[in-house]
């Protein structure tokens, strides 16, 4: 299931509340290799979906016209 | 929930801001990987068929309605002439309804399944439906189209645009099911990359009193630059895709003219169509068809929130009073450019980014939407300040930090994958691999779109939630003339012979003659005028007879 995003912040003043830091911040090479590993897992689990021999299923992919 | 003003009549929208009648039209890329010589005209019928039998399933009556035709007129031209038929292309002939003759139905079917199916009597394919939800699902060309029902506002577009992607699913896996046939799948996707492109084009209703030109002069500047918000990113560059590299529009490489009445040739950034499907004298229908086909959410709220706003700016006279030299070329170039530094010219001299037009709109619609007061977060209209809200903070992260608008905008997010596989496995833009991703990116089923997989990771924002979506499938909404269509196609889908935008046409045993009931007002037939009457009456003629009017059924 997809996050819903945050309500709205109602006002200018809020919103810069909000966007206080609550956390120290981890740093900046902790942060990539995180990344990193998101990105890694994503494009593991996408090679399990793509439609095998990409080359004939992309030629073949030829649409009629339309408006 | 949106507030209503004090006063304000039941059948008139705040105005100022992002509310406004809308709806989207979405041709899905339709391709069958075992059948790659398939028809795509039947094939998209039986896109359609897949969906009438799911439906007579669901609904009892069956909830698959003909489409009536009498009000199409797709050559009228808003700037106050009508095309002979003779001089049109064939494919602007839209108004007839589109007859598969005996010998292509036998070829796709034969005439055993057709019979299974339920084909009626007279041997014709269901080629054209209207839905529960007040959609029209149809054959258009050579692709299966959902026209959403009207909205009145940019999340209910986002709800009822969705929807038909789980319209589309529903028919991929129906499909998938018949061991008899091949398997079809659906993409909502706006290119083959084989200089073939199919649209998805906005509807917005306007008041007929503002000038066509006002319409052109205020909307072109926009056009040309929205799609940094709501381009959803394309592989290969040019109309046939074979220049290597990545854009942001789908479209950008297919327009051609400035202004025009054509759809499918000499496409124009503004188009001219002029059936506005209501009452003609006060209403004009604006025809967008610059837009591509968006999965993300966000991209697709910006884009019909926007533009309602920018159509709202030129109602009031208040649209930025600049003019981009050569606009169709520059529509191109700031497609081509994914830093988005690019500049247009303006006739003024100036140049300019796409951003900075996008902040001029943003600046006029932020003060008129204070002016009139549609953006009070307390007395507004509870759309257009979050419209405004998302549609600054999205300009902001494109001016500052691009890559972290990729949950948001579906260019970025797309462009964001395909820089992964770049990065990961060396791969050059003419691999035919990243052509997989963008072509994958827009198929329907959850488990191989690959917005769908980021989706799934919370890698992109949404509007609405999956259950509001799902009730988006069945339900319509609530406060248009959708509402009225799409109840009496599901209480009494049976007795409905024929529905449009803007009538339903019943044959009811007892009352003598066919009823075409007209709904041209777009704010009437609502839930709060009509929803007494469908919870009161389980048959149509009881319910006919009181809305009509007429003489109440003898007695039995």
């Amino acid at each position: 299931m997809a996050a819903q995003e945050q309500q709205q912040p109602q006002s200018r003043d809020v919103e810069a509340e909000a966007d206080a830091p609550e956390a120290p911040p981890a740093a900046p090479e902790a942060q990539a290799s995180v990344a990193t590993q998101g990105v890694d897992d994503l494009l593991d689990e996408i090679d399990g979906v793509l439609e095998s021999n990409a080359e004939e299923f992309v030629r073949a992919f030829v649409q009629k016209g339309g408006q | 929930m949106t507030a209503r003003p004090e006063g304000l009549p039941s059948d008139k929208l705040p105005v100022g801001g992002a509310m406004r009648v809308m709806g989207s039209e979405t041709e899905y890329g339709i391709h069958a990987p075992s059948a790659p010589g398939a028809n795509a005209t039947m094939m998209s019928a039986r896109i359609i068929q897949a969906y009438a039998n799911l439906t007579r399933q669901r609904a009892a009556g069956g909830a698959e309605t003909r489409w009536d035709y009498t009000d199409e007129e797709p050559l009228h031209d808003a700037r106050g002439w009508t095309v002979e038929r003779s001089a049109a292309d064939p494919s602007q002939l839209t108004d007839r309804p589109p007859v598969l003759d005996a010998e292509a139905v036998a070829l796709a079917y034969g005439r055993q399944e057709l019979e299974a199916d339920g084909g009626d009597e007279s041997g014709s394919l269901l080629m054209n439906m209207v839905l529960g939800n007040g959609a029209r699902l149809y054959v258009d060309h050579a692709h299966p189209e959902y026209s959403s029902p009207e909205v009145t506002n940019p999340r209910d577009i986002v709800a009822w645009d969705a929807a038909g992607d789980l319209v589309a699913l529903a028919t991929v896996r129906k499909v998938a099911a018949d061991p008899d046939l091949p398997a079809i799948n659906l993409y909502k996707n706006n290119t083959d990359n084989k200089s073939v492109s199919y649209g998805s084009h906005e509807n917005y209703l306007m008041p007929r009193s503002v000038p066509f030109g006002d319409i052109v002069r205020g909307l072109t500047p926009f056009f040309v630059t929205r799609q940094v918000i709501c381009g959803a990113g394309r592989l290969g560059k040019g109309q046939d895709g074979s220049t290597a590299g990545f854009q942001i529009s789908q479209r950008a490489d297919f327009f051609e003219a400035e202004v025009g009445l054509e759809t499918t040739i000499r496409r124009p950034i503004i188009n001219t169509r002029d059936e506005p499907h209501a009452t003609a004298d006060k209403y004009r229908r604006l025809h967008v068809i610059i837009g591509d086909a968006n999965l993300s959410q966000v991209s697709n709220y910006l884009k019909f929130g926007t533009t309602a706003l920018v159509l709202s700016l030129i109602e009031a006279g208040q649209a930025p009073k600049i003019e981009v030299h050569e606009p169709v070329a520059g529509l191109q170039a700031i497609s081509h450019d994914t830093s988005l530094t690019a500049t247009v010219r303006l006739l003024d001299g100036r140049r300019v980014t796409a951003l900075d037009i996008q902040w001029m709109y943003y600046e006029a619609a932020a003060k008129l939407g204070q002016e009139t007061g549609v953006s009070d977060s307390f007395t507004g209209d509870g759309h257009t300040r979050d419209v405004l809200e998302r549609w600054e903070s999205t300009l902001g992260l494109l001016g500052s930090n691009p890559a972290s608008a990729a949950s948001s905008v579906e260019w970025l997010a797309k462009l964001s994958l395909l820089d992964g596989y770049r990065n990961r496995d060396g791969l050059e833009w003419n691999d035919a691999r990243l052509g997989l991703v963008d072509l994958q990116w827009s198929d329907v089923r959850p488990e191989k779109g690959l917005y769908y997989r980021l989706l799934s990771r919370d890698r992109m924002q949404t509007i609405v939630d999956d259950a509001a979506i799902g009730r988006a499938v069945v339900e319509p909404p609530s406060d248009t003339r959708a509402y009225f269509r799409g109840k009496c196609v599901s209480s009494f889908g049976k007795d409905v012979v024929g529905a449009s935008w803007d009538s339903v046409i019943f044959d009811v045993p007892g009352i003598g003659k066919l009823q075409r009931v007209p709904t041209r007002e777009p704010l009437r037939g609502t839930e709060a005028l009509t929803g007494q009457l469908f919870r009161k009456h389980a048959t149509a003629g009881a319910f006919l007879r009181e809305l009509l009017g007429l003489d109440p059924a003898p007695p039995a």
